[in-house]
């Protein structure tokens, strides 16, 4: 898969219209073909089409993702430096998204037709007709703006002398505007899965027989139900989070979080192409990773998926 | 209690499943008022030439007037452009993109679905296997990369929204073709003879329409999205005027001028809005015993 | 004379509808002995399952509401006691075992973990002292390999184990009555055999009073020590087995007994024809004033639509609801 994923993404940047040379010559404000020549050939442009995909296929196998025509050192380098802030960011908000967001539909579930009820049918809605960008925005106006209380951008105050407490704690101050955007959308998705989830398994006949056991309702709920339920959230959570990841990709751009999504934003405008192909090369391995962690956490709640990769 | 439900036949009213099925959605008084709403825009995006005849990207008055200040209902913008005039002619932007997106997205997804839950086997393995590599992409990532290749024009645009958005339509398909081809009425079809293309088409289809309408009408909601996020970032054609230009442009002056990031921001909103309340009202009114629950 | 260990008196129960409110139980009596077992029988939705629910106090409110009665477990009115109460006498005092084995355990949790939950729960058994519990009961219910088994999943054992179980899960705390709701409804016809052997096997063993919920006339004959038949909701013969199998009273009762096929019977030259009944059970929302039955009854006269029968004592320990036997009253 991951190799289908840099082959992909070789041939769809080869088919970019002008290449390094042009840029370099444009931003240097023109040059002889002379140099150009020689600029393709350091870059290796001027062998052929397949040659070109053996050699990169190669070197990304062994870690290299080429150089950034942009920032002039190893991809690799430039994207494990940017990668730390996009991770916090994107698990910060994912967690949370469930984790409230099932809290959300459990709550909303024991009374299905109660005030909280509604609550979640309305914030679904409006979690998923709101753009991200457009909600960063409304909370940058009240929270930054009207409450003065958050800060706007970054990732941390650059005053603030790294490694101490006040840095970390000053990194969560920043990271709540963000994470608070990018989760609203899964938050409201989720919780509205998470009720349609618990109604349908509190219908079932097992949840009967804890009844007929003399369990209480707080034992079905969170032991006998909530277990079951949670299965199509992980499900859903699992095949949405390349969504997620592009979400990040918005909010980074709005907060200016120096994250993989601000950069990757900043080389399409750019055209540095081994810059680009290295962070989709990155982010499919992310989402990868991810579909396995899925996996594992089905195996622990579910034993049915467990008995059934095993045999 | 299954018995609790059994009416004699006397009351069994027989009904056209057409009308049963528009005063199911009639009932639904939020399903009409997100129809109600979606008219509104499409009625404003058609005649925003008519209503008013100023092109958006002109400069009308003093940039950063306020809402309702000199005549002005929805303000002006940093370049002092007409808000209300941006905001009709984005409509125009915003539902063209968002309709065609969407339309491709249900060609691309429907067809790999189809074929994948159709023939099962090696076909459904190869196809499954290209949709989880769409799958593993960031989507408005890859969108972002595939319109900065190709020329910014709203055509690749939508082309870009539709690449990156079949993956959910092609689960849904491929989920609901598998289900019903194991179903009787597809075995009788295929034992009197009929041919793969007819089961296909007149047969299994039209079974798996209802819960694809619903999920069309979802995606209308994403590629809008996808769409206005495309040109908040600048990647969308720089001669049209859309709503996610119109906040890009201005996100710089969000905290002086609000209302130039916020106002393009509630159509979005509300439009989106309205074709998921759609979508709901579809959804009821094809499950009508959903609701009795 | 000693109370009766439970004692159903005029038990009313009322659901509401979109076609109105249906009276799914309408005053419904019974009483059982220790060790006794007692048959409920009748088709599908006439209320039987309904009753098992109103004694457990698990009629899902709303819709359903119980209007009226009383249960009395060894004199206790369950229908008066907290909900808090009502948990303690659910699965220690009253179990129930239900139709559908194959869904009627928790997927996620292993069935030792099932069975040693409820006595942990009423017995505050510790986690090792618990799990030996179930082990011993899967034994009593003749699961081989117990001490493998108990940590398996449902997912892995068939629909007999599963019933199995759940019949383990059911008596782990000696219940002095055990509810069984079409225990093999859902089983082939062998294994329903296994499962009422067992059953009876685990009544002597430990005294426990069985109520046996069933449509199956052949069943409850065999196992069954008296029978209720009921009808739309409501009683309408009850006596002991071997009475009503000899000399059944209702119109309704004969229709049941004529319905089972006698496989000892010499077969008829003719084409052997199964019986049954002409007609459905009628709406609940729509029952008239009349007896229920009489839009299918053979007998049906004037007075059954208009005037519903009270029961009436026919035998020893013989009641019937049905006007044919009013002397009094006959025209």
């Amino acid at each position: 898969m991951l190799l289908a994923v840099v082959v992909f993404n070789f041939i769809l940047l080869s088919l970019v219209p002008g290449d390094i040379a042009d840029t370099l010559a444009g931003e240097s404000g023109g040059a002889s073909e002379e140099v150009m020549a020689d600029i393709r050939r350091t870059y290796g442009l001027d062998r052929p089409f397949h040659i070109q995909l053996a050699t990169y296929v190669g070197k990304v196998v062994q870690g290299d993702l080429g150089m950034s025509y942009y920032f002039n050192m190893p991809v690799t380098e430039l994207i494990l430096g940017r990668i730390a802030p996009t991770l916090l960011l994107v698990v910060t908000a994912l967690v949370l998204a469930i984790l409230i967001g099932t809290l959300f539909g459990v709550i909303a579930s024991r009374k299905p037709n109660g005030l909280f009820s509604h609550f979640v049918t309305v914030l679904a809605l409006v979690g998923f007709a709101a753009p991200v960008f457009w909600t960063a925005f409304l909370l940058i106006v009240l929270f930054v703006a009207m409450l003065e209380i958050m800060p706007i951008s970054g990732l941390v105050d650059p005053t603030t002398p790294r490694g101490t407490l006040t840095w970390y704690l000053d990194v969560l101050h920043h990271l709540f505007l963000p994470v608070l955007s990018l989760s609203s959308i899964y938050l409201a998705a989720y919780s509205r899965l998470a009720r349609a989830s618990m109604m349908d398994v509190l219908g079932s006949d097992f949840i009967r027989t804890a009844r007929a056991k003399g369990l209480g309702e707080t034992s079905i709920t969170y032991k006998h139900a909530l277990r079951n339920a949670i299965i199509p959230v992980i499900t859903i959570a699992g095949l949405q989070f390349s969504h997620i990841f592009s979400g990040a990709v918005v909010v980074e751009t709005v907060f200016t979080w120096p994250g993989l999504g601000t950069l990757a934003f900043e080389s399409i405008l750019r055209g540095d192409t081994p810059t680009i192909m290295g962070i989709l090369f990155f982010s499919a391995m992310i989402v990868i990773a991810v579909n396995l962690l899925t996996d594992l956490a089905y195996r622990l709640v579910d034993p049915r998926i467990r008995s059934a990769r095993n045999a | 209690m299954r018995d609790l439900h059994t009416t004699g036949p006397e009351t069994v009213r027989v009904e056209r499943p057409v009308f049963e099925f528009l005063r199911m959605y009639v009932r639904n008084w939020a399903a009409v008022a997100g129809f109600l709403v979606f008219s509104t825009i499409v009625f404003a995006a058609l005649f925003a030439p008519l209503i008013l005849a100023v092109d958006p990207f002109e400069m009308v008055w003093m940039p950063f007037t306020p809402p309702g200040q000199d005549g002005y209902i929805l303000g002006t913008d940093n370049l002092g452009r007409d808000m209300l005039t941006a905001i009709l002619y984005g409509a125009r932007a915003t539902l063209v993109v968002g309709a065609s997106a969407a339309a491709l997205t249900i060609v691309i997804g429907l067809t790999i679905g189809s074929l994948a839950g159709y023939y099962r086997g090696w076909v459904d393995e190869v196809l499954m296997r290209i949709t989880e590599f769409f799958q593993v992409l960031p989507p408005l990532l890859l969108a972002m990369v595939l319109v900065s290749l190709f020329s910014p024009t709203l055509t690749t645009v939508a082309i870009a929204i539709g690449v990156v958005t079949w993956t959910g339509v092609a689960r849904l398909a491929r989920a609901e073709f598998m289900r019903i081809r194991e179903l009787e009425f597809v075995k009788a079809a295929r034992s009197i003879g009929s041919r793969d293309r007819r089961i296909i088409w007149r047969v299994i289809l039209p079974n798996a329409l209802p819960p694809l309408i619903v999920n069309a009408a979802l995606t209308v909601g994403i590629a809008i999205l996808f769409e206005a996020a495309l040109s908040f970032l600048g990647l969308s054609d720089p001669n049209v005027m859309s709503w996610g230009k119109l906040i890009g442009d201005n996100r710089d002056y969000l905290l002086d001028a609000p209302w130039t990031v916020t106002i393009p921001g509630v159509a979005i909103f509300l439009t989106v809005l309205a074709v998921s309340l759609i979508g709901d009202g579809l959804n009821d009114a094809f499950n009508p015993r959903l609701r009795e629950r | 004379m000693d109370a009766p260990l439970l004692e159903v008196e005029n038990l009313e129960v009322e659901f509401s509808t979109r076609q109105g409110v249906a009276r799914v139980l309408d005053g419904i009596a019974l009483s059982l002995e220790p060790g006794q077992t007692l048959g409920i029988v009748g088709e599908s939705g006439c209320g039987k399952s309904m009753t098992a629910l109103s004694i457990m106090r698990l009629v899902p409110v709303p819709p359903g509401r119980i209007g009226a009665g009383s249960v009395r477990l060894n004199g206790e009115d369950l229908l008066q006691v907290t909900e808090k109460r009502m948990r303690e006498v659910r699965g220690k005092d009253i179990s129930m075992i239900f139709q559908e084995p194959m869904t009627s355990l928790n997927p996620v949790y292993s069935i030792g973990d099932q069975i040693a939950e409820t006595v942990r729960l009423h017995e505050g058994l510790g986690r090792r002292a618990s799990l030996d519990r179930a082990v011993e009961m899967l034994k009593a219910v003749h699961i081989p390999a117990a001490e493998r088994r108990v940590r398996e999943f449902p997912h892995q054992m068939s629909g007999g184990m599963r019933q199995r179980v759940m019949i383990a899960m059911a008596l782990a705390c000696q219940p002095s009555v055990l509810i069984a709701d079409e225990p093999t409804t859902a089983l082939d016809v062998t294994v329903q055999a296994q499962v009422f052997d067992l059953l009876k096997e685990l009544q002597e063993k430990t005294g426990t009073a069985i109520i046996l919920i069933s449509h199956d006339m052949g069943v409850i004959a065999e196992m069954a020590d008296r029978v209720m038949v009921m009808y739309a909701g409501r009683i309408v013969e009850e006596a002991s087995t071997d009475e009503i199998l000899e000399s059944p009273k209702h119109p309704y009762t004969q229709g049941l007994i004529a319905c089972v096929p006698h496989l000892e019977e010499e077969p008829p030259l003719e084409r052997a024809t199964l019986t049954e009944i002409p007609g459905v059970v009628p709406a609940l929302t729509e029952l008239g004033s009349g007896c229920s039955y009489a839009p299918r009854c053979a007998y049906a006269a004037d007075r059954c639509r208009r005037k519903a029968p009270e029961p009436l004592e026919v035998g020893e320990e013989h009641r019937v609801a049905c006007w044919l036997y009013d002397e009094a009253g006959a025209a």
